[in-house]
């Protein structure tokens, strides 16, 4: 028996027994928020504090009682039999539960974090994937998948993609590397990605290239954190200059959330660095910038007072305090002030070589 | 507004100065006899004129108003006799259409009847009364009414008023046939003759007017059944058009308490009255004059109120200037005098009102409230209110206003009444009510509020709508808002009551999903899955206690009385938006 269903069964005859002995049974969950993370500074991610809410039986709590059991119960079968849901499929599958089907797909998704959060596993392990994509990958890598059938290696070359890109699967466990590259690179937007890609950067910096689409997916952090353990290759990260970008996106990657605390010990990044753009790097490249709004500050504002991460590193206090003065934000796109190719061509190189311009 | 207010006040002094000159007063104004002359002649010419030009503010707008005017007035008329005599009060009323427009009212009242001098200027004299010169809680209040009515019909139809009225078993009655010498405003005997007649005592009036008798909300039938709710000791026979007798007995033999009579307070005097009295007064000096024809001033207050008016106190009353007067007038607002008794009225009562209402609507909860008495401009007043809510009153639009001033139901200009207002502007989303800004709250509520007063104040001599004294108004909102309190306890219990059944049923729902899925995932067999049911049950239902059952009970108002609740209601009348219908079905 794997180890999730072991886990989800003596879950469920803790509940039994309850019964039995005419207890209420009660269920039990990390709280999932920032408030509730502590930066773990050794091994470079947000782990939880301990801070747990607990569910007792009652009538008010019954129906989320029943869609957790019932939910836990599918998630064994799906585990038993091999197979995989998506969330949204998973939804599906409830409205065969009577009155305890779901609504909502929101529903749904909160159950499965909350027993994610509650057997601390991650939810692929229960067999649940998300819809999202995972992320692109192109440069200096050799992946070993399996044929689906056959189960016989394939080997997936990202050089070879022309000016398209490989895409990271949901699920990155049994994936395994081969690769010479220097670093990886991991960006925010898909448009420098492509930029990259088209004027073969990876070819000359000798680097993996990364395309996050934003925040990145878990699969995709799960991706980067492998590559880069069994690799051992740094990771540098390059986002627009502003707050999203920090920490939405880059303090993501490097350490997890609140929200996820319960599994960032696997989705973190902690090698990651930072190389911009940099509140810094607007002044220096005199990029032309946007007024930064009422919550773009508030949001800076916020993580200088509740940001475990943001309190261990004064760097990163400084360049917070350094935006919220200047009051504006800069896109990656902005360097295509200086020509479209600055970033290739100057921007990028200048800042590999100068290490202190980084932020940790 | 003003002009008519001016116009009539003209009229008063006109009047005032005749009757001064039968009582062969010591002080007639010989020097200004050409003038007065002039003011006479005015005065003259302008009765019937202005009557015709204002009979909108006298409630003869329309054909419809003008017959429900005429029963109003008559109405009023006869319960005020009554209530005075401490008489309980039984009236009969009959309109027959006569067809062309065109219907005879009688109204005939068991009170203690008119003497015979005096009963044709009362019918047949405009502002004759006893009424508009005594300060004391009446249903009417100037002494335009009845007479007006009289005028009323005599422009439409030609006819005199027959009135038979008698005082005592032992005489016989007085017959009068009168019509008003609108040039004069006098009346003019067309017939007067002793007649027999069955009664002890009453009066009985007959006018022959241009009216339309139409059912709905603002019909005499509604007008009558409000009356009836808001004077449980009056019992009405009514006849209406079409030949349907109604009748309203009485819920209650007990007499209303008898207001007294008071003076005037002083914070509630003008100028112009204040002139007035001082050369109406017997007394001799002005302090006298102060300390006899005003409530609350005794010998004190009036030396303080004339020291401050630099007046010394034995000046007589006819040698104060128009100067002098104005300085009693700023010397009174500067100092305290005590609030005016209370005794001078009376209030239907908490447990009378809710009952009237219980009578007019089927809900589910009731409350009332009877507010202490409060003064504005000198005059003291009670504000009494009642509220049903839920059952089968309508969920949507406005809520019912029901209006009542001295146990008169208000029909029209519900949109310019300070009650209207101060049901807007009291906030009552926050008792249950929903409502958008400022406007009359929505849900399934009738708000009833009556204001009982020495001297209601109105926004016209129509009597429809009461004017919008801060006083009043933040007393009705007081009111409203004790109302609202109660009205939020039950709205919140049944809302909760609703979670509780809401819970329980989610009980039933969820817990066999429960054992399904414990099944599932230990596999334990389905006798088992039967026992988890039966013990998950007994766990989460023994903590519930008993919940009250807050269904609607239609059968549980006793007092509703559905025949009388259906009168007003038939016949919507789709030109009117001024009155809200409600329908029970």
């Amino acid at each position: 028996m794997s180890e999730v269903i072991e886990k989800i069964t003596a879950e469920a005859q803790k509940i039994y027994d309850n019964i039995k002995k005419k207890k209420r049974p009660v269920l039990e969950s990390p709280i999932r928020a920032l408030s509730n993370v502590k930066y773990n500074v050794e091994d470079g991610f947000f782990e939880l504090k301990g801070s747990k809410k607990s569910r007792t039986l009652t009538a008010s709590s019954v129906k989320t009682f029943a869609q957790t059991l019932k939910m836990m119960a599918l998630s064994k079968e799906i585990v038993e039999k091999n197979d995989i849901a998506t969330k949204r499929e998973a939804y599906y599958v409830s409205k065969n539960w009577g009155d305890a089907r779901f609504k909502e797909q929101p529903e749904s998704d909160t159950v499965m974090d909350d027993i994610e959060a509650m057997l601390s596993v991650n939810r692929e392990k229960l067999g649940f994937i998300p819809e999202e994509k995972g992320g692109d990958i192109a440069g200096k890598l050799i992946i070993i998948d399996k044929n689906p059938d056959t189960g016989k290696e394939i080997r997936i070359d990202c050089t070879k993609f022309g000016s398209g890109a490989y895409s990271i699967p949901s699920s990155v466990e049994e994936l395994k590397f081969e690769t010479e590259a220097k670093f990886i690179l991991a960006i925010e937007t898909a448009g420098m990605f492509q930029r990259l890609v088209k004027h073969n950067y990876w070819k000359n910096a000798n680097c993996i290239l990364v395309s996050m689409g934003g925040v990145p997916t878990r699969a995709c952090r799960r991706f980067i954190r492998k590559l880069s353990d069994e690799m051992n290759i740094p990771v540098l990260v390059f986002t627009d200059g502003d707050f999203y970008g920090y920490f939405n996106i880059y303090r993501t990657l490097k350490v997890g959330s609140g929200n996820a605390a319960h599994i960032n010990e696997y989705f973190c990044v902690p090698k990651a660095k930072f190389i911009g753009i940099t509140p810094q790097d607007i002044i220096e490249y005199k990029l032309p910038t946007h007024p930064m709004k009422e919550v773009d500050i508030k949001r800076g504002k916020d993580a200088l007072k509740n940001d475990p991460f943001v309190h261990h590193h004064k760097q990163w206090q400084k360049a917070i305090k350094q935006q919220i003065e200047m009051k504006a934000r800069a896109e990656q796109q902005a360097l295509a002030k200086w020509g479209l190719n600055f970033v290739i061509d100057n921007y990028l190189p200048e800042k590999m070589k100068k290490r202190d311009t980084w932020l940790p | 507004m003003v002009e008519t207010t001016i116009g009539l006040d003209s009229f008063r002094n006109s009047e005032d100065n005749n009757e001064k000159e039968e009582n062969n007063d010591s002080q007639p104004k010989k020097k200004e006899i050409k003038a007065n002359e002039l003011a006479k002649k005015q005065r003259e010419i302008s009765i019937a004129e202005f009557f015709e030009k204002n009979r909108h503010l006298l409630g003869f707008d329309n054909k419809r108003k003008a017959l429900l005017t005429t029963i109003k007035e008559a109405v009023d008329n006869s319960l005020d006799a009554c209530d005075e005599s401490s008489i309980l009060p039984e009236l009969e009323i009959v309109i027959t259409d006569m067809g062309n427009d065109r219907y005879r009212v009688s109204v005939e009242d068991n009170g203690p009847g008119i003497v015979k001098t005096q009963i044709p200027k009362i019918f047949a004299k405009l502002l004759y009364g006893s009424k508009f010169h005594s300060l004391k809680q009446n249903r009417g209040q100037q002494g335009i009414g009845i007479s007006a009515s009289v005028m009323y019909s005599q422009l439409t139809t030609g006819r005199a008023a027959k009135i038979i009225s008698k005082i005592d078993p032992t005489v016989k009655a007085h017959y009068y046939e009168l019509k008003i010498d609108t040039q004069k405003n006098k009346p003019e005997i067309i017939q007067d003759e002793e007649k027999d007649w069955s009664k002890d005592h009453g009066t009985r009036i007959e006018l022959d007017l241009e009216g339309t008798y139409q059912k709905g909300p603002q019909s005499v039938d509604e007008y009558l059944k409000q009356t009836a709710i808001i004077n449980p000791h009056v019992t009405i026979i009514y006849v209406n058009p079409k030949g349907e007798q109604i009748i309203f007995p009485r819920a209650t033999d007990k007499l209303p308490f008898q207001p007294a009579e008071i003076k005037p307070h002083p914070y509630g005097v003008e100028l112009g009255i204040l002139i007035k009295m001082l050369n109406w007064t017997q007394t001799v000096t002005i302090k006298k004059f102060l300390t006899t024809e005003f409530s609350r001033v005794g010998g004190k207050t009036a030396d303080e109120i004339l020291e401050k008016a630099y007046i010394p106190p034995n000046t007589k009353p006819n040698k104060v200037s128009r100067e002098m007067a104005e300085k009693i007038i700023e010397a009174i607002r500067n100092t305290k005098i005590m609030s005016p008794p209370s005794d001078c009225i009376s209030p239907i009562g908490a447990e009378l009102l809710e009952k009237g209402l219980k009578k007019e609507v089927n809900a589910e909860f009731y409350t009332s409230v009877s507010r202490p008495p409060e003064v504005y401009r000198g005059n003291p007043f009670i504000i009494e209110a009642a509220l049903a809510y839920g059952g089968t009153l309508k969920a949507d639009g406005g809520v019912n206003i029901l209006r009542f001033a001295n146990k008169v139901p208000l029909l029209y200009q519900q949109g310019s009444c300070a009650m209207t207002e101060s049901i807007s502007k009291t906030s009552w989303r926050s008792y249950g009510l929903s409502q958008s800004g400022n406007n009359i709250p929505q849900g399934p509520c009738m708000i009833l509020i009556h204001i009982a007063s020495v001297w209601v104040p109105f926004t016209s001599e129509a009597k429809e709508a009461i004017a919008h004294y801060p006083e009043i108004i933040k007393e009705i909102k007081l009111a409203l808002q004790e109302l609202g309190r109660n009205l939020y306890k039950y709205v919140a219990k049944k809302r909760n009551v609703h979670e509780e059944l809401k819970k329980r049923s989610y009980i039933e729902k969820y817990i066999p999903s429960i054992a399904e899925a414990l099944k599932e995932l230990i596999k334990y067999s389905d006798v088992e899955e039967k026992n988890v049911v039966e013990l998950l049950e007994e766990m989460l239902e023994k903590h519930r206690g008993q919940i009250d059952n807050m269904d609607f009970d239609e059968s549980k108002n006793e007092e509703y009385d559905e025949e009388f609740a259906k009168i007003g209601r038939e016949e919507e009348e789709p030109n009117d938006d001024e009155y809200k219908e409600v329908k029970d079905e």
